[in-house]
């Protein structure tokens, strides 16, 4: 009996560490590759010059017009969502309580961020088609913005549930309102799950190709304004995998080390500026 | 009961949980400026007076309650009343510590920020509020070099005087405190106990405890409720020592608990 225990003890945690190993290894192979086939064409000028039309045959320059449009377009998008999202989340606990309405919304957002990112994209397109509208910085913005709604209400959402309702009653026995109590207090303990959520919303919006395929466009020069097209860098590989030249294959590689290097750095960044304010979280 | 009118009178409170009624027909009165305790054996409904008395009670979910509560006569339950007002006249402190997620000073300066009071501001600023609520509460001499940091950090024992001070800087009228001393060790239960005598000279104040000696020593009055109903009530030394009702006698003598 004893030996049994010990036995499925043993076997359970070898499992979880394959099951671990498995993930993490697999990351590191896909990073492996990307760094490997990239690494030749990192040039310091594939992020000080923008693209020609040279560029795509092998030709001189860099996907800086694809770095900045790629900021842009999600530190637009994630702001939105963010100010849309935050309130959401909130009404969701704080106001609505237990109620039908709320699960109903939650079932509507969980559902909607299963929809892949090309419906979004093509939502987008028949919407501007209606209109007249060209692929643009805005469109680009609108779309990715409704792309990451569902996993920023969502995540804020589940963090949110997971305040003690103890630090609620703390504030509502001071004399606080539901306004205050949620914005001075809820929102400050979960300040880290917020982070993380943002993360997580910034990873999916920046990597994402398919819904600012045909919203957003391509254009070899740093977007001047809202209607400019926008080029970004999922997009910059994609084009770039798809010529017959090898040069402007390897720098495909290239853009996405880049491309992973800016979501690095965005998370470092976010978690460094946010990480004061967590040591005052109640556990 | 003192000849002075209550400070606190509750009419008629009806409390139910879904369809569990939890608090039958309860009249309670409770004079100024001392300290009434509320006891009586677990799920009698203790905490569910207290909370009631704050209007805490209904924020939790499928609660339904009717009654009046009498404060100086004013009907808190009232439509016409702001709920907010409510809750900083009666403060309440919890079982256990609930700490805000803050540092210490602005745990204590919370209250009174949200609700835009100027008292403090207008005698010494909000600086010397924090301080005076801290040695009110005995917590000053340990804190007052690190006022900025986490009040998580705190002992058990230091964040319960952290929840007394940061309730009396909202400048109550009445002190309700639920169990203040059970998650404490004996000598933090102690300074607790002492902290609530002393400031009974300036407050109304009620407590719920299930041991009937911390009851008897700091408390002037006691109400005694057994299953949703006040089994008995009056002043502490005539309940302890001639109690009118059987059932009172019973629990006194520790027939159950």
């Amino acid at each position: 009996m004893k030996n049994k225990r010990r036995l499925e003890e043993f076997l359970v945690t070898v499992l979880m560490r394959l099951a671990t190993f498995i993930v993490v290894g697999s990351l590191l192979i896909v990073l492996g590759i990307v760094v490997a086939k990239g690494i030749p064409a990192l040039t310091l000028s594939m992020i000080t010059q923008s693209s020609s039309g040279g560029f795509y045959m092998g030709g001189g320059g860099g996907i800086l017009n694809a770095i900045v449009g790629s900021m842009y377009l999600v530190a637009a998008s994630i702001t939105l969502a963010f100010l849309i999202g935050l309130p959401v989340a909130l009404y969701l606990n704080e106001y609505a309580g237990r109620s039908k309405m709320a699960d109903f919304v939650r079932l509507c957002l969980d559902v909607l961020y299963g929809v892949p990112s090309i419906v979004y994209g093509a939502f987008a397109f028949t919407l501007m088609l209606l209109i007249g509208a060209r692929a643009s910085l805005l469109w680009g913005i609108i779309t990715v913005t409704l792309l990451v709604i569902p996993i920023m209400i969502r995540g804020i959402d589940e963090v949110i549930r997971t305040v003690p309702s103890r630090v609620r009653e703390a504030s509502y026995s001071l004399g606080a309102t539901r306004l205050e109590t949620a914005f001075k207090v809820i929102t400050r303990q979960v300040l880290p799950g917020i982070v993380t959520t943002v993360l997580l919303a910034l990873g999916r919006g920046i990597g994402d190709a398919a819904s600012v395929l045909l919203t957003a466009g391509y254009s070899d020069s740093i977007p001047t304004s809202l209607n400019s097209p926008v080029a970004t860098l999922p997009l910059a590989i994609f084009f770039q995998l798809g010529t017959p030249y090898p040069q402007a294959q390897e720098r495909a590689y290239a853009s996405a080390i880049i491309l992973l290097g800016l979501i690095v750095m965005l998370s470092v960044a976010t978690r460094v500026s946010t990480g004061r304010f967590s040591k005052f979280v109640i556990k | 009961m003192s000849q002075s009118k209550p400070h606190i009178s509750v009419q008629n409170l009806n409390v139910f949980y879904g369809d569990t009624q939890v608090l039958k027909n309860v009249n309670v009165d409770i004079p100024r400026r001392q300290i009434t305790a509320i006891i009586g054996p677990s799920g009698c409904g203790k905490s569910t007076l207290l909370r009631s008395l704050n209007r805490l009670l209904e924020l939790s979910d499928g609660v339904k309650m009717s009654c009046k509560i009498l404060v100086d006569d004013v009907d808190i339950m009232d439509k016409s009343v702001d709920v907010t007002s409510v809750r900083k006249r009666l403060a309440l402190i919890a079982q256990s510590p609930n700490l805000l997620p803050m540092s210490i000073f602005d745990n204590i300066a919370y209250g009174p920020r949200v609700s835009g009071m100027s008292w403090w501001n207008e005698l010494d600023g909000i600086d010397r509020m924090v301080e005076r609520c801290l040695r009110a509460s005995g917590l000053w001499e340990e804190v007052k070099d690190r006022l900025k940091t986490p009040a998580s950090r705190l002992s058990i024992g230091q964040q319960q005087r952290l929840c007394l001070a940061r309730a009396l800087a909202v400048d109550p009228e009445v002190i309700l405190c639920d169990e203040p001393t059970s998650a404490l060790d004996p000598i933090s239960a102690q300074h607790v106990e002492k902290q609530l005598q002393a400031l009974s000279m300036d407050y109304t104040v009620v407590f719920v405890t299930h041991t009937l000696r911390q009851a008897r020593r700091i408390a002037n009055n006691v109400v005694f409720l057994y299953m949703g109903e006040v089994v008995e009530q009056g002043l502490s030394e005539a309940f302890f020592t001639h109690p009118q009702n059987p059932t009172t006698k019973a629990y006194l003598d520790g027939a159950f608990s």
